[in-house]
């Protein structure tokens, strides 16, 4: 099939013909990139659309779900996770996607984050970093990069910003990946694996801001921006050849975390037979 | 001391939380989310040990917030879903209550109310929380709030208020008080082969012509779980038909009437109360009306108050949101003195006084974590007769 003959019928059948195009987004944004990236990975694995729930909180993120043709949730700022557990354990034959911004897992939703991987329930979170607060335009996030402007930091930013791959790792997540909107085809192999994987799956789609944040600091427009995520990633066989120093500067890419570790609503089937066994005897 | 009731084999010795969690379990409740709470602990504590046992599921959440959210996502998911907490974990829930509100998610969230504000004085009772579960969410919305006065209405009223939520596609919440939590009593639950369970309406269109927001057939469209071929979109934005973020006054405006509607032309299905009146109709001088364990009280001062010869008419309201209006507007038709006794600084009141006007009604308050007794309503009664 021709590529273009691919992505029309992808379009035809994961995008919502009753909504009302053109998205929310502005032009040149990476968040269109990362759904585009998810539609393709949800092909990929053929997953029958009736069987994807795709959840999201609040912000420029949280607009994502609304266009594609699952079932759709927009929910509260920071709480999407905890709103997805719920549907997860009763419906855990269900592919649960949840997607969230950088302020909507971290800062808002950051204990719900840390504990949905604690519990490692089957949940896909993607999170797309833009390091900013976009949709109220440019106040600092938790993945501000220390020193950056920001509506809310006109004096520049002194707080340090969550390492997100780090932090999920630690709370116990099942599969940790991050790439970058610029490498498009990356990014979805990183999303079929992580909706493919039983317990809690976590992919960082780093982005980038141009309207607001890229404006402030003077990081130029969307394309030189995107230029720069090309520039300044590298692989982790790349990283590891580098000082911790170096590093630091740097966009590690790859997949960080891919263990095996009991998924919960599995763990609580065992817990219903437990209890029925119980019950019999008891 | 009067002689023990003849023996009945299925009465027990219950806990108002117990017969909470019973009640929410005959209801067909299948999934439980909450965060430990007093007083309202006890309910999770049963329902993580009995919901497994049906195939049910229980979790623990990190707070309050993502407890609401997982019910709210469970109930979604096609369960009848409730969560459990007290004052704080109440605050905590109210932004979840709007987005159940505007989303029309059905689910029951309890409240234990306990002494605030803030920490207060968690095993104090309290009827502390009226107010809030009225207006505790922002924006204007719609709410149902039903209030039991003894263990057994717990059982029965916890029913109801699943009932009423997957009927209205609501948040109903049941606004319980540490003294009927906590307290023990003899019940005799009824047969479960009696008891009445609201099924989730179902859709009889085609996933291509499902409306979830439609006033088709009635003002309270099905609600199809998620996964089972009707995908649509479910947002706290204002929302078209079809779940559609939107801007359009002309698509906000059938929203805001349906969402009005949907519980104005039910108040008869929706207004629960219990009418005591002075057999001798004439010449009614005092309305006595009360709610929750205070109702209990207040029928006791009451009857001492008619023994010593004062004609008091008495009004016990189970549903306190809606306020029952017309209900109590024909309660008080030519009484002159209307007390109203609660276990806050007047929070029911101000909706009694809104109505009927001021000078009629008569505060008996009392907030310092005791409840009240017959004796301090029988004075206000006995004031007032004079």
């Amino acid at each position: 099939m021709r590529r273009s003959d691919r992505e029309s019928r992808l379009h035809d059948h994961y995008l919502r013909h009753s909504k009302k195009f053109p998205n929310v987004w502005c032009a040149g944004c990476g968040i269109g990139i990362v759904l585009g990236a998810i539609v393709r990975a949800i092909d990929e694995l053929q997953l029958h659309r009736d069987d994807v729930a795709m959840i999201s909180g609040i912000g420029c993120t949280g607009r994502m779900p609304v266009y594609v043709d699952f079932n759709t949730m927009h929910t509260t700022h920071g709480r999407a996770l905890a709103f997805a557990t719920g549907l997860k354990m009763v419906r855990p034959d269900m592919k649960v996607l949840v997607i969230m911004g950088d302020g909507d897992a971290l800062a808002i939703g950051g204990n719900h984050f840390i504990h949905a991987a604690r519990r490692n329930i089957g949940l896909t979170s993607i999170i797309v970093n833009n390091y900013a607060y976009g949709m109220t335009g440019g106040q600092y996030s938790p993945t501000t990069p220390t020193g950056a402007l920001a509506t809310t930091a006109p004096y520049g930013h002194i707080e340090q910003p969550f390492p997100v791959v780090e932090l999920a790792k630690a709370s116990g997540a099942a599969f940790v990946a991050r790439s970058t909107v610029y490498h498009i085809k990356e990014l979805q192999k990183y999303i079929v694996q992580a909706i493919d994987k039983a317990g809690f799956s976590v992919v960082e789609a780093v982005s980038y801001c141009h309207t607001t944040l890229g404006r402030i600091n003077k990081w130029g427009t969307a394309p030189q921006m995107m230029r720069r995520l090309k520039e300044n990633s590298i692989s982790q066989s790349q990283a590891e050849k580098l000082d911790e120093e170096e590093r630091s500067s740097k966009i590690v890419r790859g997949v960080f975390v891919d263990r095996h570790i009991p998924e919960y609503t599995q763990l609580y089937d065992q817990i219903i037979k437990r209890a029925q066994a119980a019950e019999v005897a008891g | 001391m009067s002689k023990p009731k003849k023996e009945e084999p299925n009465a027990q010795l219950m806990q108002g939380d117990e017969a909470c969690a019973e009640g929410a379990l005959a209801a067909g409740c299948t999934f439980f989310a909450g965060y430990p709470i007093t007083p309202a602990t006890e309910i999770a504590e049963i329902l993580s040990l009995k919901l497994p046992q049906i195939g049910g599921k229980f979790i623990e959440m990190e707070d309050e917030i993502a407890s609401l959210a997982a019910v709210i996502g469970a109930s979604v998911g096609g369960a009848k879903a409730m969560t459990a907490t007290s004052g704080p974990g109440f605050s905590l829930m109210q932004e979840n209550i709007g987005y159940a509100v505007m989303a029309e998610i059905p689910c029951v969230i309890v409240d234990v109310q306990r002494m605030g504000p803030s920490t207060g004085r968690p095993t104090r009772t309290s009827q502390g929380d009226v107010m809030q579960a009225r207006w505790g969410t922002h924006g204007d919305h719609p709410i149902i709030a039903l209030c039991p006065s003894s263990v057994h209405e717990t059982f029965d009223l916890t029913i109801q208020a699943f009932n009423f939520s997957e009927r209205y596609r609501i948040p109903v919440i049941l606004l319980m008080e540490e003294i009927i939590g906590h307290m023990r009593e003899r019940v005799v639950l009824p047969d479960p082969a009696t008891i009445e369970r609201e099924a989730r309406l179902q859709t009889t269109v085609p996933p291509d012509w499902y409306k979830p927001y439609e006033n088709y057939p009635t003002d309270v469209p099905p609600m199809v779980p998620f996964g089972q071929g009707y995908r649509y979109n479910i947002t706290g934005l204002h929302h078209d038909v079809r779940g559609y973020p939107t801007d359009r006054p002309d698509e906000i405006r059938p929203w805001l009437r349906r969402m009005r509607l949907k519980i104005e032309r039910s108040l008869s299905d929706i207004l629960l109360y219990e009418e005591n009146n002075q057999q001798d109709e004439d010449g009614v001088e005092i309305l006595v009306i009360a709610y929750g364990s205070v109702a209990r009280t207040a029928h006791h001062a009451v009857e001492m108050a008619r023994k010593r010869g004062s004609k008091v008419n008495f009004l016990k309201l189970q549903t306190i949101w809606p306020f029952a209006e017309e209900v109590v507007e024909h309660a008080a038709e030519g009484i002159n003195r209307v007390i109203v006794p609660e276990m806050n600084l007047g929070q029911l009141a101000l909706e009694v006084e809104r109505v009927l006007g001021r000078q009629r009604v008569h505060r008996v308050n009392k907030a310092d974590g005791t409840m009240l007794r017959p004796n301090e309503i029988l004075a206000a009664i006995e004031e007032w007769t004079r």
